[in-house]
């Protein structure tokens, strides 16, 4: 439990600069809440395990080659983000490299560092320091063997691409390549090698091309749904059409394997209450797992509607939390000149990764190897092992890209059907899953349902803010060994629980009394399994919390954004606000002051969101149609600080599919189920945002070159969301509760008021 | 009994039952990297193919459809753009192609085959297409990643490059 004079004592600054994520995130020890800061600000999951290379050797990170290039061994991967990219800049800089002579390799167990999952926007934010010392100490290394052999002091040296030459006799100089080529540096790596003051960065801070984007554009690269090995079948998993109720699984009553006999090689595989089939030929494969007869006992555990879902959740007996308790909220709200309160609604929402998720294994007697997307490849080699009876070292499991999983998405599943499959087929196995696996076997985004209340004095200043969100969290029981092996559905617990944390919870505003409380919804029987989604939590927060700020605002006569920036002390805060209103050329004048009798009417909108780290403001312009009930996102601003800016085009661009998205989860987005089963399936069933419904967007990167990165993936997601909310106000004077906001609860809305 | 299919203008002969969607022919008895599984309901685009230039889901159109048709992907738009404008030789990438990359317009790519394909379409029947005409023709092609604005300029920017204009 949280301590809540030590999160108030624990601004958010000192937290970050002592390493930040400690709350959220993977594989992160809470004691480390009680460790000094670490000058390197690496995650504790560093330690030396078995069957990894050792993250205490310098060439566990870093190899410099005879052709005077140099490999990165980075442990996070690139979901297609581009941080692939920043990460070479990175280290080029630190090495005075050029990026052409740089490059990373495929992660991989066994051979690659552990630097746990990647996620929470941690990329950059947690194994670029690493990275960045490595790289400082692996150029001190290399200086101090060009010293011996050039008989020049090392402060006498300077290097350029990897050049060493003595200062007052450029002529007289070394490779890299020619000092180590291709052989051990056969040092510690200690971390306290001195880093480059930014000021001199010639390769961080510039917005260079991302490297994998010309074999993309061409056809020349190769995904993971691109992997073949020779003799491989091709598999299919064999599930309901949606799951169920996660703790209940799926039972198999019957399967007639006589129903695909007609399909050349098909063949079923059962272990438990895991099906799959699998052929030589792709389509043979296919057809096999929608030919087959399977009797499914799926009980009818799940609430039938949203609005169940919602009540179900409140009425539960709740682990309840006080993540922040400052000051006398109680009080406060007793005495305050206005309060402005709301109950919001957020559904579930899917990965839906755009490519289904795919592996190939090859599985024989003494090992394993795991083709996969996992966004942890040391995470999910465990469970593979388990699952094939085999001792840890003995499987390898490699990433491959497979398109943007956001998040905790089917990618692992997969990676265990496959290894399942190939174990049971005894030759290698290629699984992909149907549209239909993915979007219906997803770790979805919990569905959370919120009360907020916020007071104000009579001069329009922030007094009381309290928060109380009510959601169940995260699983990590993945349905293959759910079903094949009985696996009990494990929930996150601890620091992998999803929460409500002061972060991501009114962390923009100077609030004296200020509440917040966790109620924890156990247990996943009656629920669907629950995953972390981009940004998780924050839009549904953002939704909620920005639109009674903005109604707090209108009851103060204040323009939303001069209103925001009267209760925000802190410098970073406002950098994000002031950057957005002054991109959206923002005029101050109240809310919904321009309320309109015509059928289309317009609103603009302004929100603030975080993740863990990082700022994210945005501002949204839309169309509403009052006859039709759709609402059009035209215009988006983000702006996003996301500390120092290694490559500001990568973070404009997530910015751009950050408001995209916003408007896509806040406008279209929900997981749809009956009593049984999960029944949006697909992109008819799930709608997203089309390219026709687009916004433009205008993407802001505040940079600060002087402070760490701390991580650009997800942060101004949440803003965009509470953007569209509160423009929707300004445009048709009501406020929408609860999203999806879909042109029937927008005719709801309307006609309501 | 073979089917014979014109793909990036070699003649394929494909030993597969005539059902077999054109997909699976594609990404496993030719090994293109191109077309892609995405839903396999022609929902989303990441199949997407020219045949005899027009853009076709090929998860959902079967071996059979195509005989004797000619295919392009994604790896053969620099070759169906030479012979579209006459060109003496195939540039390295088809305009709209080099222009994704200008725009740095994917995030991770997967569905720009698809969006490439449409893309080039729309461009060789309307060589300067509106803004509406680009939203309206790309409609069909959902990116998860939300790189429509920025797929939007890389038209616009292809367009300017193909009229022979700057940049």
């Amino acid at each position: 439990m949280t301590n809540a004079s030590s999160s108030a004592a624990f601004p958010r600054r000192e937290f970050l600069k002592a390493g930040g994520a400690l709350l959220i995130g993977f594989a992160i020890a809470p004691e480390a809440r009680a460790q000094p800061p670490q000058p390197e600000l690496i995650p504790v999951d560093l330690a030396p395990g078995p069957g990894q290379p050792d993250p205490d050797r310098l060439d566990t990170w870093i190899a410099v080659h005879a052709d005077n290039t140099a490999t990165i061994f980075f442990g996070y991967v690139d979901l297609g983000q581009g941080i692939a990219t920043s990460i070479l800049q990175i280290a080029a800089e630190e090495l005075d490299l050029g990026l052409d002579q740089v490059k990373t390799v495929r992660v991989e167990t066994g051979s690659g560092p552990n630097q746990g999952n990647t996620g929470a926007s941690s990329g950059i934010n947690r194994g670029g320091p690493r990275i960045r010392l490595a790289a400082a100490e692996a150029r001190q290394a290399l200086l101090r063997m060009a010293s011996t052999r050039l008989g020049a002091p090392v402060d006498r040296l300077t290097v350029s691409r990897g050049v060493v030459s003595v200062a007052a006799n450029p002529a007289q100089s070394v490779t890299y390549g020619q000092l180590i080529g291709d052989r051990h540096f056969d040092v510690p790596y200690t971390g306290t090698a001195p880093i480059k003051d930014y000021r001199t960065y010639k390769i961080v801070g510039t917005s260079v091309p991302r490297v994998d984007m010309p074999d993309k554009a061409s056809g020349a690269y190769a995904f993971m749904q691109h992997v073949r090995l020779p003799g491989m079948l091709h598999g299919r998993v064999v599930r309901p059409r949606g799951q169920g109720s996660y703790a209940d699984g799926a039972r198999v009553t019957n399967v007639d394997a006589a129903s695909i006999r007609d399909i050349p090689g098909a063949r079923v595989i059962r272990r438990g209450d895991f099906l799959g089939v699998m052929a030589p030929s792709e389509w043979s494969a296919v057809q096999a797992a929608q030919r087959l007869r399977v009797t499914w006992d799926l009980p009818a555990a799940l609430p039938a509607t949203s609005a169940e879902l919602f009540e179900r959740m409140r009425a539960a007996k709740t682990i309840d939390r006080k993540v922040l308790d400052r000051g006398d909220t109680t009080g406060a709200f007793a005495h305050a000149a206005h309060v402005a309160s709301g109950r919001f609604d957020s559904p579930y929402q899917a990965h839906a990764p755009f490519a289904p998720s795919c592996a190939v294994a090859d599985v024989k007697a003494d090992s394993a190897l795991v083709m996969c997307s996992s966004q942890g490849v040391y995470g999910v080699r465990p469970t593979i092992a388990a699952l094939l009876k085999m001792p840890l070292e003995k499987v390898t499991v490699q990433f491959y890209q497979g398109a943007g999983s956001f998040g905790h998405a089917c990618f692992n599943d997969a990676a265990q059907a496959a290894a399942v499959m190939s174990q049971e087929a005894g030759a290698p196995v290629r699984v992909q899953f149907m549209r239909w696996d993915e979007h219906g076997w997803d770790f979805y985004q919990p569905a959370h349902t919120a009360d907020v209340k916020i007071a104000m004095d009579s001069n329009g200043k922030l007094l009381a803010y309290e928060y109380h969100g009510w959601h169940h969290t995260w699983s990590f029981t993945e349905t293959t060994a759910q079903l094949a092996a009985g696996q009990p559905v494990a929930e996150g617990d601890g620091p992998r629980a999803q929460a409500l944390t002061p972060f991501n919870v009114g962390d923009m505003y100077a609030i004296p009394n200020w509440r917040i409380v966790n109620h924890r919804v156990p247990g996943m029987k009656g629920y669907l399994k629950g995953g972390n989604l981009r940004s998780p939590l924050d839009v549904a927060i953002s939704f909620g919390a920005e639109q009674v700020i903005d109604d707090l605002a209108y009851t103060a006569n204040l323009d939303p954004y001069l209103f925001r920036r009267q209760n925000i002390s802190d410098d970073r805060w406002l950098a994000v606000l002031d950057a957005v209103a002054k991109a959206a050329n923002w005029t101050p004048r109240k809310a919904a002051a321009n309320l309109s009798s015509a059928r289309v009417v317009t609103g603009r909108g302004i929100g603030l969101g975080t993740h863990l780290s990082s700022y994210g403001a945005a501002v949204a312009e839309i169309e509403v149609d009052k006859q039709t009930g759709v609402i059009v996102a035209k215009r988006m601003y983000g702006a996003l600080e996301a500390g120092q800016a290694i490559n500001p085009g990568i973070i404009e661009s997530q910015i751009s599919g950050m408001m995209v998205q916003a408007a896509s989860r806040v406008l279209k987005e929900e997981v749809k189920f009956s009593a049984t089963n999960v029944s949006s399936v697909d992109w008819v069933s799930y709608p997203m945002l089309r390219f026709g419904e687009s916004p433009e967007v205008t993407a802001i990167v505040v940079k600060r070159q002087d402070q760490r990165p701390t991580g650009a993936g997800e942060e101004a997601l949440a803003s965009g969301a509470a953007a569209i909310a509160n423009a929707f106000f300004d445009a048709t004077g009501v406020r929408l509760r609860e999203h999806p906001m879909t042109p029937a609860r927008v005719l709801s809305a309307l006609k309501k008021a | 009994m073979a089917t014979r299919i014109t793909v990036n203008r070699r003649v394929r002969d494909i030993d597969a039952p005539a059902d077999t969607p054109l997909l699976y022919v594609l990404s496993n008895d030719l090994e293109l990297h191109g077309p892609r599984f995405g839903c396999g309901l022609a929902q989303c685009g990441s199949c997407s193919v020219l045949v005899d230039g027009v853009e076709t889901r090929s998860c959902v159109t079967a071996l059979g459809k195509v005989a004797g048709k000619t295919i392009t992907t994604l790896e053969g738009l620099p070759a169906w753009y030479a012979e579209q404008r006459k060109l003496p030789a195939a540039p390295a990438l088809h305009p709209l192609q080099q222009a994704v990359i200008d725009e740095q317009a994917m995030q991770c790519g997967y569905c720009y085959n698809g969006l490439i394909i449409k893309g080039s379409e729309l461009l060789s029947k309307v060589p300067q297409p509106t803004d509406t005409q680009i939203r309206t023709a790309m409609n069909g092609h959902l990116c998860r990643c939300g790189t429509y604005p920025r797929m939007l300029k890389a038209i616009q920017r292809a367009a300017r490059v193909m009229a022979g204009g700057a940049q």
